[in-house]
């Protein structure tokens, strides 16, 4: 049990317990049977309607989609990664005029939304001459947007080494950018991994916005498909089943890798100082969030 | 920089559209989160795996995906509310998945000793819960739930994907006519920080007035 919240029950409890697992099995089977009625009266359920899924032309034109969506998620998180890195080194910088602007840029993309951020690309710069090709509409949103995410994720990496870590590389001689080199940035890096996946999973979805852009990803690839074979709910569903199984298995990397890392714990990695532990309790909501961490904002 | 005036309605319009989505949208993801966070927090295994279930498909499905599937698919299975509402539904039920993560998270971050104080003091399940672990879960999390809400917020511009006239819709149609893409969608910009300074206002005197005074 992972819950503080009771103890291992008795006989009596475990007896209401088995009571309530019954009701509540029933009443999910009566929810199920009420929305497989509601697909069968509206005719959504015939053979007919389904068995396009089960032919290859249909799952050819869905993968084609699905490389879409890993083109622009790709080309979206390098570039988010590459971004937020510098953004993260300029907010640790020792200077003013680089941790100023740093600060304003992510605060700023923070309250903006990525479908005002992709209007812009769509509309605003052709007009000021720059006519970015379709994928690139989507990408470079996406990763404006989210290169402020991903500068928070390394910000909050480099935090979570204790002073310890700079303090001996500095009683070693060496001067900051190498402690921060050699010491802190490989140590970094490593703590923030699952973050940075759940962060990849994010953009993933953000990916879906290329249904604005009329960018040939999985969602658009869906919506034309939809559009020309008129099997609305089934496509949708398709579509919705396979971005779970692709987000699915990135969350799972994500929280199998954090496991093992706090396993591994004291001895590869230091051992977590207690902003640390205060970020690792909530983690299981860092892992899975694609608003990614704010540990600065976190006051535990 | 003629017709603004003409556009100040639509701009307006989408405003309140935004503001709309936004609160109607964080009161049903509240609403439903606490319910999943119960069932995720539940000695009873099929509730649990109900809450988990939960958070695991909307979490991991994209919101878009959700907003045409319960804007297009919900008609088509003869169920149908108006525009506004289904965007407003979808955001919400989305969004709780979140809000669910993040109470979780809370009532986690409470000492399993507080609990057992709780019950050694002859509280119930349900009243340590309500009278101890909740109000701390409560003050551990202001800060991060006022960030998931700016992220509702942010989310509820994919309302314009379907349809909804909203800020960003707002934008995008008045610039249509004007053809001044840089005031127009800087003014968005603006009012969507606007709007997120309020939730941050918000969120800290939510903080303040849970502090534990000293």
């Amino acid at each position: 049990m992972t819950s503080p919240l009771f103890d291992s029950p008795g006989p009596r409890a475990r007896r209401r317990i088995r009571t309530v697992t019954v009701v509540a099995v029933l009443a999910g089977l009566v929810l199920v049977a009420l929305a497989v009625r509601q697909f069968a009266i509206n005719g959504e359920l015939a053979a007919a309607r389904w068995a396009p899924y089960g032919s290859w032309p249909m799952w050819r034109y869905l993968l084609g989609g699905l490389g879409g969506t890993a083109l622009a998620a790709v080309l979206a998180v390098a570039l988010a990664m590459l971004a937020g890195l510098v953004l993260a080194f300029a907010r640790v910088s020792r200077h003013l005029a680089l941790r100023a602007p740093a600060r304003v840029y992510v605060e700023a993309i923070r309250v903006v939304p990525l479908l005002l951020l992709i209007y812009f690309a769509m509309f605003a710069l052709p007009r000021y001459g720059l006519d970015l090709p379709l994928l690139w509409k989507l990408v470079l949103p996406i990763a404006v947007s989210r290169s402020a995410q991903f500068a928070e994720i390394f910000r909050s990496g480099f935090r979570s080494l204790e002073s310890g870590q700079g303090e001996a590389a500095a009683a070693l001689g060496m001067r900051p950018h190498q402690a921060m080199r050699y010491v802190i940035f490989p140590q970094a890096i490593r703590r923030v991994v699952p973050a940075l996946i759940s962060q990849t999973a994010g953009v993933v979805k953000d990916t879906s916005l290329g249904i604005v852009v009329s960018y040939a990803e999985l969602l658009e690839s869906g919506k034309v498909l939809a559009g020309y074979n008129r099997l609305l709910i089934q496509t949708y569903l398709v579509i919705a089943l396979l971005y779970f199984a692709i987000n699915y298995a990135l969350s799972r990397l994500a929280r199998a890798i954090d496991a093992r890392q706090r396993l591994a714990g004291p001895g590869s990695v230091s051992s977590p100082p207690p902003a640390r532990r205060g970020r690792g309790r909530s983690r299981s909501a860092a892992a899975t969030s694609d608003a990614g961490p704010r540990p600065d904002r976190v006051k535990a | 920089m003629n017709g603004w005036g003409d556009h100040l309605g639509t701009f307006a319009e989408g405003a309140l559209n935004t503001v709309l989505l936004t609160v109607f949208s964080f009161a049903g993801a509240v609403t439903v989160a606490v319910v999943i966070t119960a069932f995720r927090i539940c000695p009873v295994r099929p509730l649990r795996a109900f809450g988990t279930a939960y958070v695991e498909l909307f979490q991991n499905i994209p919101l878009a995906v959700w907003l045409v599937l319960f804007v297009f698919g919900l008609p088509a299975v003869g169920i149908s509310f108006g525009l506004f509402t289904t965007a407003a539904a979808a955001t919400a039920l989305y969004m709780a998945s979140y809000y669910a993560e993040t109470l979780r998270a809370g009532v986690n971050a409470v000492g399993a000793g507080q609990t057992e104080a709780a019950r050694a003091l002859g509280l119930g399940f349900g009243q340590s819960l309500a009278a101890v672990v909740l109000p701390q879960a409560l003050r551990a999390i202001v800060q991060p739930l006022g960030n998931v809400t700016i992220q509702l917020l942010m989310n509820t511009a994919l309302a314009a994907a379907v349809g909804v006239v909203e800020l960003t819709e707002a934008a995008n149609r008045i610039n249509l006519v004007l053809a001044e893409p840089l005031p127009v969608y800087i003014g968005a910009g603006v009012c969507y920080a606007v709007l997120a300074l309020m939730i941050s206002a918000g969120t800290a005197l939510t903080e303040r007035k849970l502090a534990i005074p000293r």
